[in-house]
């Protein structure tokens, strides 16, 4: 009876470093946890090419580009999706992505691009969402308060404990806002609105899911701040079956665009079928899925947009911009310096 | 024990003992060497690529220091409690005799199993408004809320078999309960305390998830600091100095928890009634159960909130994939990958564990030998005080060779999972084996019984009921198990926790009571297991 559980763990065991049999090698594709695509669509590559596709998750987005940077000797994959432009410099300096940028990029898309020699040469955009501090409208009416437009208007007195954020050092979306306040204020201003912003109140949250369904006081919460980092695309969630307002909004003047990007990995055996595969990704048959299933903005051009994007979802016009480099380099002292100052 | 140099001995090291003692200890180091300590090792040499230096620098930062002193601090003192507290249930549950006892004992560890996203929000929405909110003691609370049925089921294992007779003695000769209790019953539950609680502070130490929802930003440990030094900031050298620092408090945990060992005697103790003198045994369980229902109650409730009153929307929302496509998979399909992975994460537990738990019975004459064997127990709990992070960034950086070239497997998933249920098999069926009299051994090898069947028929008879206790426990684990499921499941098999991750990170009130519902799905299978192991266990009393 031992032996046999013995022997059926060992057969577990050796049975699994053998790959499912397929005529063509597959591609395997490295991406973030939030990587979802419609059921059948990554079909129609393997339908095209004739290269079935092997989707492998390697953690969050920050996961994603150490495990390339850790793994450059023997990487895990032919193509990356979902290193964004917070990561895109490291994952570049570090050398894990060869030279390929989509062939079918056109000019519509050049306000995504990186700049030369960060990452224009190796990185193919893909979507782009902005992380905005989302209002709860319903609150702001209730309680015959003006919402906030700004992030000056953030530390006035009228909004001191409405405002909840996530902490930058552990949340995406955290850092996102960070960022925006560093490109509005300044690196060396930045400092003291965070300073001005913590003495109004402001709660700092570890995760996202935290701040939005504990602290904040939307529709699908019961928290008691009305005001709270978030998506732009997060207001669409909130709207019930038939309505034809959205409860919640995105203050467009608040952005922080954050934009992800697809690539080829350095060392890849199959170089031209990975390329196929980024331009597969940037084609209208994902790009058209991407705003249902991962609810950011296609980039291509030629995407169209689902009905509720169109109706609820706003972009916004002018979003705050810090170039890669600047953050790979100053990312820990920002860091060190933000916690010194938000979470005593 | 043992030492006595009579023929028996002689007998006992025939040559097919050699070979069984070589598998006992050969097969689980094996799964330690090539899925722990061989990742564990490169994920810290690259940190030390340039050199020992960073140890001088990382200890000078007085965060460093702070951290340490936190992590400790809220470790030590959860384990604490969860003993305090843990142990009334433990003698109520599996001392006493009453209906419903089966059940009770299935529910107790149903918070061990919620994914800590999940109990995270439903702690913060219970918290948010008290003076509690964002306080070490939230923290505090949440990790015994979690941890304290490994007190509950370890000791009560234990307390199950001892033999009352001792107290029931000294009770007749007028001794107060208070007295049999810490003179009778406590020495002899320390082994099983000491190894419940050593796993308690482990798990505390190694906590995360929980420390980042509830402490806010406030608190940190060396866990969350591991985590934070490798994902965000690549700086390996000083992740590499904070593992090297949790290995050396894991390892000077274990060597102080070594000198609590020893047998307890036991025999098939039957439960009881209660008597009047387990009243205050009983009023702390209760107190103690509700508390740990409260969570829970919130959790069921909530998931049952609808924009209209109340329904089981949410649950019929189950089978879809949520607002606008949030899951690849629907919920069942999930809850299938995650049965089907924790059979087999149990299975490589159990069948490790228990190859293990009986070479470390044995009480070799040798002291070296016996020092080998202390070394082998210790080396077993590592897992639970080594960061997922490193382990799971070393898995990607070693297991890239054949024979070994697992990274994209899917069955690496339920290995991870094993790592981290094999310490608690170990250490529900130890105590049990090493309270077998080797007297019974000796006598069963002198009628000539083969070594083989010595150990059928006396170790592995009397480990049954134990054995089958530690794979609902491991099965439990496993069912529940997040963050390495999470490095390492394939997008398109996700496990029930990763979907719940996926949907409580998405806006939008159908995801999010998509979320609690699945969690209290996740839950309900749980109890539902562990209630039939518990009845199986039942039956198998009659065969034993």
């Amino acid at each position: 009876m031992k032996y046999a559980i013995l022997a059926a763990a060992v057969a577990l065991v050796l049975t699994g470093c053998s790959a499912p049999s397929t005529d063509a090698q597959p591609l395997v594709l490295v991406t973030h946890d939030s990587f979802a695509l419609s059921d059948g669509i990554l079909d129609q590559f393997t339908a095209q090419t004739g290269i079935p596709v092997q989707v492998q998750s390697a953690g969050d987005a920050g996961q994603l580009v150490n495990t390339l940077v850790l793994t450059k000797d023997s990487p895990l994959g032919d193509v990356v999706f979902g290193i964004d432009n917070t990561f895109a410099s490291r994952a570049v300096d570090n050398g894990v992505l060869a030279d390929y940028a989509s062939k079918d990029l056109t000019s519509a898309e050049d306000q995504y691009l990186l700049p030369e020699g960060q990452g224009r040469e190796q990185l193919t955009p893909i979507d782009n969402g902005d992380v905005c501090v989302n209002v709860d409208h319903e609150w702001f009416a209730e309680h015959g308060i003006a919402e906030p437009v700004t992030l000056d208007d953030l530390i006035k007195p009228e909004y001191k404990d409405l405002f909840v954020t996530e902490a930058a050092n552990s949340s995406s979306p955290g850092l996102a806002f960070l960022l925006a306040t560093i490109a509005k204020y300044g690196d060396g201003g930045w400092q003291d609105y965070w300073t001005k912003l913590m003495a109004n109140g402001t709660k700092v949250d570890a995760g996202w899911s935290d701040a939005y369904y504990v602290d904040f006081s939307g529709p699908s919460s019961e928290g008691d701040r009305p005001i709270v980092v978030s998506y732009a695309s997060s207001p669409p969630f909130e709207v019930p079956e038939g309505a034809t307002e959205a409860p919640t909004g995105a203050l467009l003047d608040t952005c922080f665009r954050q934009t992800e990007y697809a690539g080829v990995i350095a060392g890849t055996k199959n170089p031209a079928g990975a390329q196929k595969l980024v331009d597969f990704l940037f084609s209208t048959t994902v790009q058209n899925d991407i705003p249902e299933t991962m609810y950011v903005y296609p980039v291509n051009a030629k995407a169209t947009l689902p009905d509720s994007f169109v109706k609820f979802a706003k972009i916004a016009p002018d979003p705050f911009v810090v170039s890669p480099a600047d953050i790979d380099e100053n990312r820990e002292a920002w860091l060190a310096e933000w916690a010194a100052i938000a979470t005593p | 024990m043992g030492g006595d140099r009579d023929p028996v001995t002689r007998i006992r090291t025939a040559p097919s003992t050699v070979i069984a003692t070589v598998l006992g200890v050969g097969l689980p180091l094996a799964f330690l060497g090539v899925f722990f300590a061989w990742p564990v090792a490169a994920m810290i040499g690259r940190g030390f690529a340039d050199g020992l230096g960073g140890f001088a620098e990382v200890f000078a930062r007085p965060r460093t220091v702070r951290l340490i002193g936190l992590t400790l601090a809220q470790a030590a003192l959860a384990s604490v409690i969860c003993v305090v507290l843990g142990l009334p249930v433990a003698h109520v549950l599996y001392r006493l005799a009453f209906r419903g006892r089966a059940l009770v004992r299935a529910l107790v560890i149903l918070p061990f199993v919620l994914p800590t996203v999940v109990v995270g929000v439903a702690f913060r929405t219970l918290l948010r408004g008290t003076p509690l909110d964002g306080t070490f003691a939230a923290i505090l609370l949440a990790l015994v809320f979690f941890n304290i049925a490994v007190v509950v089921r370890t000791v009560g294992s234990a307390w199950e078999g001892l033999d009352p007779r001792q107290e029931d003695a000294a009770r007749v000769l007028g001794a107060s309960p208070a007295r049999v209790f810490l003179t009778i019953t406590l020495p002899r539950l320390g082994p099983s305390i000491a190894a419940a609680a050593s796993i308690v502070f482990l798990f505390c130490a190694t906590a995360f998830g929980v420390v980042l929802v509830l402490g806010g930003t406030k608190f940190g440990t060396i866990e969350t600091e591991i985590y934070l030094l490798t994902t965000q900031f690549l700086d390996l050298r000083a992740a590499s100095v904070l593992s090297v620092t949790q290995l050396v408090i894991v390892v000077a945990l274990l060597a102080v928890v070594g000198r609590v060992r020893g047998g307890t005697q036991r025999r098939a103790a039957i439960a009881r009634r209660a008597r009047r003198t387990d009243a205050p045994a009983i009023v702390a369980a209760i107190v103690v159960t509700a508390a740990l229902a409260v969570p829970v109650i919130a959790l069921v409730e909530r998931s049952l909130r609808t924009t209209t009153g109340y329904g089981f929307t949410n649950y019929a929302l189950l089978a879809g994939t949520g607002s606008r496509n949030a899951l690849v998979v629907p919920v069942w399909v999930a809850l299938g990958n995650s049965l089907t992975t924790a059979v087999q994460a149990t299975l490589i537990a159990v069948v490790v564990g228990l190859a293990a738990a009986l070479v470390l019975s044995r009480s070799p004459r040798r002291p070296i030998a016996r020092r080998a064997l202390a070394a082998f127990d210790g080396a077993l709990l590592l897992p639970l005080g080594v960061s997922a992070v490193t382990v799971g960034f070393g898995f990607l950086i070693t297991l890239n060779q054949p024979p070994f070239d697992l990274r994209s497997s899917p069955v690496l998933v339920p290995i991870a999972q094993a790592l981290v249920a094999l310490p608690l098999v170990v250490r529900t069926v130890l105590p049990v084996l090493r309270s077998i009299d080797p007297r019974l051994r000796e006598s069963a090898a002198v009628l000539g019984a083969a070594p083989w069947r010595v150990l059928r028929d006396v170790d592995l008879a009397v480990v049954a009921r134990p054995v089958l206790a530690a794979s609902g426990f491991a099965f439990a684990v496993a069912l529940g198990e997040f963050g390495a499921t999470s490095f390492l499941a394939r997008p398109d098999r996700p496990t029930l926790p990763v979907v719940i991750f996926r949907l409580i990170g998405l806006p939008g009130g159908d995801n999010f009571g998509m979320a609690l519902a699945a969690s209290v799905v996740l839950a309900g299978v749980t109890v539902a297991v562990i209630a039939l192991v518990e009845r199986l266990r039942v039956d198998t009393v009659g065969a034993f």
